[in-house]
């Protein structure tokens, strides 16, 4: 640009494409023509602005010599600074401990106080966390259903299969620590932890879904090497050894729901599962 | 007459209307000489306040029609697969604003798009703040107030995506509240307090929209005019050159062409979060599915910005322990120590620095990163254990891209995780001590010449 008061073309050019494609985001919204054109127009729209004005503003720069600003920002001069100690000090404030004492035990008090409303985020006032994440509803003589709610009985389910199974009658939503993994084993395979020999119904075990580390669903089944894998850290457990950990970062086996059949051959819990659910915490 | 019906009409004179007022006729001159640097990447925390303009404009939109409840709900909408399911309005509204609202879609899309160049351009600002020791006296109050900024992006990043209430945000939750259970003696009480009860509970999508439409927001608008406030008390730094001394400051000046400049850069930042979300898709909630905390989307990747703790979570051994009868569970180190020594690293670096290098003078004509080899090797170490994790958070798409076990990536990630940043460390330290001791101008030009004398410390003559 030779001279400043005439219009750079090129920057004029860029405006004009820039209301050309606003234009055509308002043609588009008007048409319903989609996402893409949506913002295609519109993204056209702001780059030719952002075009327009780097041209603009190169073109002024090169008119522009580097400019040059003192700093002057650093500590006051001395005796302003002295000027504001003393306006601070003018009125002498007491300096007796008490005094300052009493005022901090106010402000203190007023601080603790305020920290109490925050225990009404958790309504239930008979909750202990450390009670609750100890047990689930899971008792003896609980059935278990599926998703839909139909009970289950041990041959539903096929030699390698797995289902997710909830306690009969209450919402799988609302008590998210019963959630039970189902699965069908080869009962000659199993080598469960002493004393659980008779928690398997036919080959049937049942453990928490809930994944040990960080409380994932643990949803992915290998029949082939009977393993439980979780897909948020892949930790792996093994099925036929009490839900073991075998790989990646869980330290606890998943805990086992004992099973047993009631009187029409469905299943059900003879218990609460061997252990808490889900993550560890620190009053575990 | 009509030129007598006119004079009756107020003249509009704005500015000396307003001097009248307020007498800042002599504030705004010098904000207009007000000087800025001319070097590409000072434009890097622009970028972030730009985006920071363009999330909350978006955002605003968006809260029109997003209905923050987990009341569960009839989606009754255009997208076929959901239509009469009940889900949470959370989730339906979603829906709704991706399949429903015309424009909805794209402006969600580039709210997630402008949230990934939000904490994108913050990262890159802080590589530089660091590289150039631009954290030095008399910036390190900005400084703290910058890391925090980044860690409240995260965080309401974080709030932002787990609002839809589909399976993939609600996993995140999920593994939210393993960690917080797992912080020693407050840990289950904090959980159980932040969710209403025990995971899910009922709440957290109404508390964390709190959160991410106000008070998250309200902070960060706060602190960004704070980081501005000191920035233009203390001026900006600049690079040596001819003329640039520790008492001055050489550029352009703020009006018209760093304005016209700036301005582009806003209207760039629109321009690439408006075209991603038109073109990209991203987080497509519909194809997730509702959350249902008995089930799981595989695989399962979080956005980058967390995902260096997922990366952590599965690289850390499965081990646990007991101290005073107080189980320190194991996502208590990844989740929680890491990003505590991550972030508290950071605040203190400038203190850290200071006492590394014994410099406690006052800096504003900062130094090309060359100049520290030691910063130059902490950066490279510290970005490359972040590439490490982010790697480890992807593991599923190695697996299928490579047909590796996850076990053996994981075995393989686990080693790398401390060798590589080791390396990436002595290399940097290597690369900016040649460029230091030589004259050439970029590390591509650097050749066995300068790289020996690098190794050997050794200026040549």
């Amino acid at each position: 640009m030779s001279r400043p008061d005439r219009a750079p073309r090129s920057v004029v050019l860029a405006f004009l494409l820039s209301a050309l494609g606003a234009a055509g985001f308002a043609a588009s919204y008007v048409l319903d023509l989609g996402n893409e054109a949506l913002g295609g127009c519109l993204g056209a729209a702001f780059a030719f602005l952002a075009l327009g004005l780097a041209r603009w503003s190169s073109l002024i720069e090169g008119h522009e010599p580097d400019y040059v600003e003192e700093r002057a920002v650093g500590p006051t001069p001395k005796p302003q600074y002295d000027a504001f100690r003393r306006a601070l000090t003018e009125q002498p404030v007491p300096r007796s401990g008490v005094l300052w004492g009493a005022l901090g035990t106010a402000v203190a008090a007023i601080g603790g106080a305020a920290l109490f409303p925050l225990r009404s985020l958790l309504p239930s006032m008979g909750t202990d966390p450390d009670d609750v994440l100890m047990r689930t509803p899971w008792q003896a003589g609980t059935r278990l259903v599926t998703e839909e709610g139909e009970p289950i009985r041990p041959d539903d389910l096929e030699v390698g299969g797995a289902v997710t199974a909830f306690p009969e009658g209450l919402d799988p939503r609302e008590h998210v620590d019963t959630t039970t993994m189902l699965i069908r084993v080869d009962p000659a395979v199993l080598r469960l932890p002493a004393g659980r020999q008779d928690w398997v119904v036919a080959g049937v075990v049942a453990y928490s879904k809930l994944c040990t580390h960080a409380g994932c669903p643990v949803g992915l089944y290998t029949d082939s090497s009977r393993e439980l894998m979780c897909p948020c850290h892949h930790s792996v457990f093994d099925v036929t050894d009490g839900a073991r950990p075998v790989e990646g970062p869980a330290p606890h086996p998943l805990p086992q729901l004992p099973l047993g059949s009631d009187e029409s051959g469905y299943l059900v819990a003879r218990g609460d599962f061997s252990g808490p659910v889900g993550p560890g915490w620190g009053n575990h | 007459m009509a030129g007598i019906l006119l004079s009756l009409l107020p003249r509009p004179r704005p500015m000396r209307k307003l001097d009248e007022r307020l007498g800042v006729a002599g504030t705004g001159r010098s904000v207009l000489a007000k000087i800025f640097p001319d070097h590409w990447s000072f434009m890097m925390g622009e970028i972030a306040l730009y985006s920071f303009v363009f999330l909350v404009a978006s955002g605003i939109y968006l809260a029109l029609f997003f209905e923050p409840s987990s009341a569960m709900t009839v989606y009754d909408g255009h997208y076929r697969p959901m239509q009469g399911q009940e889900v949470s309005a959370a989730y339906a509204s979603s829906i709704r604003l991706s399949w429903d609202v015309r424009g909805g879609l794209l402006l969600r899309q580039a709210h997630h798009w402008a949230a990934h160049l939000f904490i994108g351009s913050i990262v890159l600002h802080l590589c530089r703040i660091f590289l150039t020791g631009s954290f030095r006296r008399p910036r390190e109050l900005n400084w703290t107030i910058g890391v925090t900024m980044l860690i409240l992006a995260i965080f309401n990043a974080f709030a932002g995506y787990s609002l839809p209430d589909d399976l993939l945000s609600g996993t995140g939750l999920r593994i939210f509240s393993a960690i917080t259970q797992s912080i020693p003696v407050v840990g289950s009480w904090l959980s159980f307090l932040i969710f209403d009860g025990e995971f899910p509970g009922r709440e957290i999508i109404q508390r964390l929209y709190l959160l991410h439409v106000l008070v998250v927001p309200a902070v960060l608008a706060i602190l960004i005019s704070a980081h501005l406030a000191i920035l233009i008390r203390q001026k900006h730094t600049h690079f040596p050159g001819p003329g640039r001394r520790d008492s001055n400051v050489v550029g352009s000046r703020m009006w018209p062409s760093y304005a016209l400049r700036s301005l582009s850069l806003l209207a760039a930042v629109c321009a690439a979060v408006l075209l991603a979300g038109g073109l990209l898709q991203i987080n497509p909630v519909w194809a997730w599915g509702d959350f249902d905390p008995a089930t799981i989307t595989a695989p399962s990747v979080a956005d980058w910005y967390i995902l260096w703790i997922e990366g952590a979570l599965r690289l850390f051994p499965p081990v646990e322990f007991r101290v005073f009868g107080l189980e320190v569970p194991n996502q208590f180190w990844p989740g929680v120590v890491l990003p505590a020594l991550v972030f508290g690293t950071l605040y203190l670096w400038p203190w850290l620095d200071r006492r590394w290098t014994g410099d406690r003078a006052p800096h504003h004509l900062t130094g090309s990163p060359r100049e520290s080899p030691l910063r130059v090797a902490l950066a490279s170490a510290m970005l490359t254990f972040m590439a490490v994790l982010l790697v480890a958070g992807s593991e599923e798409l190695i697996v299928q891209w490579t047909g590796w076990t996850v076990a053996a990536i994981r075995d393989v990630l686990r080693v790398l995780v401390f060798v590589l940043p080791i390396a990436a460390g002595l290399v940097g330290w290597w690369v900016a001590e040649s460029l230091r001791l030589s004259d050439v101008g970029h590390a591509v030009e650097l050749g066995r010449h300068e790289l020996v004398a690098g190794l050997r410390r050794r200026r040549e003559a």
